[in-house]
């Protein structure tokens, strides 16, 4: 029996990661996307690989996601991350009132912990604010993005992966009863259109997840929500520093090479293929960003950016869970052979692509389990120079 | 309410199999909009056939160089006010010393294999990521930190350097700055590789790639470390013969 064949379009984070399972899985996997590796939401992630602080309060399910998938990739993608830690610190009294929520929150979802005093947190970051209250060491790390992504997809084209890039689907395929079979590419770097078929579709488009769902006549609940990131010339400290709070605008600064990258708001757009940079979001994260670390103020702009969120649409901005879902179109809407994978966070993008394969091989009948956990990715530099 | 200038964005064209042109579009833009920014407004809204490469929007991937008027730019962080004037052109083509994929788009290929070779690292401990920062001003207590290695393997000096463009079997100024970066003492088997015609010796010392490394990786000051690297490898193995 041949293989079957899974198209995923978006070679995004969960795309490029979902090949790679796919692959391992025993498929033959044509990954499809209409720029090039990480052009949308992935390749301008803020890159924090989060120990699942943030949401161990509100939305432990992300929170137990991030501290698992941490351990993880830190393991299987060593290559791409700067893993340095983190802290989380309090600047006033809103902020100390959230500690014992704080403390009980990572103590519910593991995510180990060590309380600091000012100066001994002082000691390890000096240029943060010398002001704090009070700090937590955890776990937390930074990744560069396009690398993250083109290390899953390095290892997938290994196992016989196919990557078209610069290839835009512009209609879906129907069997004529409703179900999906292939896609209709225009091949940007040609002009020219191509029919390519599959067993199933993997829709991992992201905060664009609803456009590819509608081709099909179905829906997906994603809400798409930009944020702004501001990236500073110096690199003021080796740890992620999150501010002890409710999550907000602008709490966390993240080093990255020379730079630190102060994060980030949430807004909503009808336009998903260009965001403005909103001039007084980037005000904001320099307001924000100085309270934690005071030497932002006299650092020079290197660059203002931002990235498109895809939130699943159960609350708004803030309060919509972090979590990641995998839609089987044939439960939603009586579409066969489509299944949209969104929402989620870049940390959890190993877990998402399980999910996803998962719910592929269910529809298919397929028993291979998930072996992405202990497979060590191949340097992202492969990606390029494999064959395809 | 932000400045605007009218401004003419000149985008080289290059489809598979054609010979490349230029399309012109006439922009408004805030000038202190990056080229990048133009570039994808462009694709959103005036043509969705360009073809352009681009990830982190903060000078962090390497994904987004191209030449802007006539220099190696990372596009993401190239301010439109720093390239031309309102009412003024800004001509943006693909880098050069690579084989065009499409339109703005280059295959890069070449670059991370020889990166591969000489095993540039890609993290490294923080004391020995800058080279402006001698072994004896390391702070020990960085030495427990590990952060991503300065070069983002962009392409811009590969793409600027003369000598890149006389051999394409020239490794070129990124990778032999991954091989001093690593060390010949530490790395004795990288030698035959970089003290060759298209390793060290293929420099000829223009400085072009120290000029638009967008990341203060300095490769030129780096080939000339190699060099004497090289020069102290071979004097020891005169005398250490097996």
């Amino acid at each position: 029996m041949s293989k079957p064949h899974a198209i995923i379009v978006g070679a995004g984070f969960t795309g490029t990661a979902t090949a790679h399972d796919l692959a391992l899985r025993g498929f033959d996997v044509t990954v499809i996307e209409r720029g090039d590796i990480c052009n949308g939401t992935s390749g301008r992630t803020h890159g924090l690989l989060h120990c699942g602080g943030r949401y161990a309060v509100k939305d432990q399910e992300s929170a137990i996601e991030c501290i698992d998938e941490n351990i993880i990739l830190r393991k299987i993608v060593p290559g791409v991350i700067e893993p340095n830690g983190g802290l989380f610190i309090a600047l006033n009294e809103s902020d100390l009132a959230y500690r014992d929520a704080f403390i009980a929150g990572c103590q519910a979802c593991h995510i180990p912990l060590e309380e600091l005093t000012p100066a001994q947190a002082l000691r390890l970051e000096p240029n943060i604010n010398p002001k704090l209250l009070t700090a937590f060491l955890v776990p937390d790390g930074t990744f560069d993005p396009l690398r993250l992504a083109l290390s899953f997809a390095a290892t997938a084209k290994k196992n016989g992966a196919k990557f078209r890039t610069y290839s835009e689907v512009k209609s879906l395929i129907l069997d004529g009863q409703g179900g999906v079979v292939g896609v209709n590419v225009l091949e940007r770097a040609s002009n020219q259109t191509h029919e390519l078929r599959g067993d199933i579709l993997v829709n991992a488009t992201g905060a664009w997840a609803g456009e590819i769902a509608e081709m099909a006549g179905a829906s997906v609940p994603v809400k798409p929500s930009p944020g702004v990131m501001v990236a500073y010339d110096q690199r003021f400290v080796e740890r992620a520093i999150n501010r002890l709070n409710t999550p907000g605008d602008g709490d966390i600064v993240l080093p990255q090479r020379r730079m630190v990258v102060v994060g980030t708001t949430s807004f909503e757009i009808d336009d998903l293929d260009y965001v403005p940079v909103l001039e007084e979001h980037v005000k904001l994260m320099l307001e924000r960003g100085a309270e934690l670390i005071p030497g932002i103020r006299n650092a020079r702009v290197r660059g203002k950016y931002m990235a498109t969120r895809p939130l699943i649409s159960s609350g708004s901005g803030r309060s919509a869970a972090r979590t990641f879902k995998c839609y089987d179109h044939k439960e939603t809407h009586n579409v066969d052979g489509l299944v949209t994978i969104t929402g989620g966070k870049a940390t959890t993008l190993r877990a998402m692509a399980e999910g996803t394969a998962d719910v592929v091989c269910r529809k298919l009948g397929i028993n291979a389990p998930c072996t992405t956990k202990d497979v060590l990715l191949l340097s992202y530099r492969q990606y390029y120079s494999l064959p395809n | 309410m932000s400045e605007k200038w009218n401004i003419t964005l000149k985008v080289s064209r290059q489809k598979e199999g054609e010979t490349p042109h230029f399309d012109e579009y006439k922009m408004e833009v805030d000038p202190d909009e990056y080229v990048l920014d133009a570039v994808e407004r462009v694709w959103a809204f005036m043509d969705r056939t360009v073809c352009f490469r681009h990830a982190c929007h903060h000078s962090t991937c390497g994904a987004c160089g191209m030449r802007v008027n006539n220099v190696e730019k990372l596009t993401c962080i190239t301010s439109i006010r720093d390239m031309c004037q309102d009412g003024g052109t800004l001509k943006v083509e693909p880098l050069r010393n690579f084989p065009v994929i499409s339109d703005l788009a280059v295959d890069m290929g070449s670059l991370y294999n020889r990166l591969e070779a000489v095993g540039a690292r890609s993290v490294l401990p923080v004391p020995e990521a800058e080279i402006e920062k001698p072994a004896s001003t390391w702070d020990p207590a960085d030495q427990q930190y590990i952060r991503l290695a300065d070069c983002i393997e962009c392409g811009l000096c590969i793409s600027a350097c003369p000598s890149a463009a006389t051999s394409s079997g020239y490794l070129g100024p990124a990778v032999l700055a991954g091989a001093q970066a690593n060390g010949l003492k530490r790395n004795p088997e990288l030698l035959q590789l970089v003290d060759a015609e298209d390793g060290v010796w293929r420099c000829h010392s223009a400085f072009e790639c120290s000029a638009v490394c967008p990341s203060l990786v300095d490769p030129a000051r780096r080939i000339m470390n190699l060099r004497t690297q090289v020069f102290t490898e071979r004097f020891s193995r005169l005398f250490h013969k097996a």
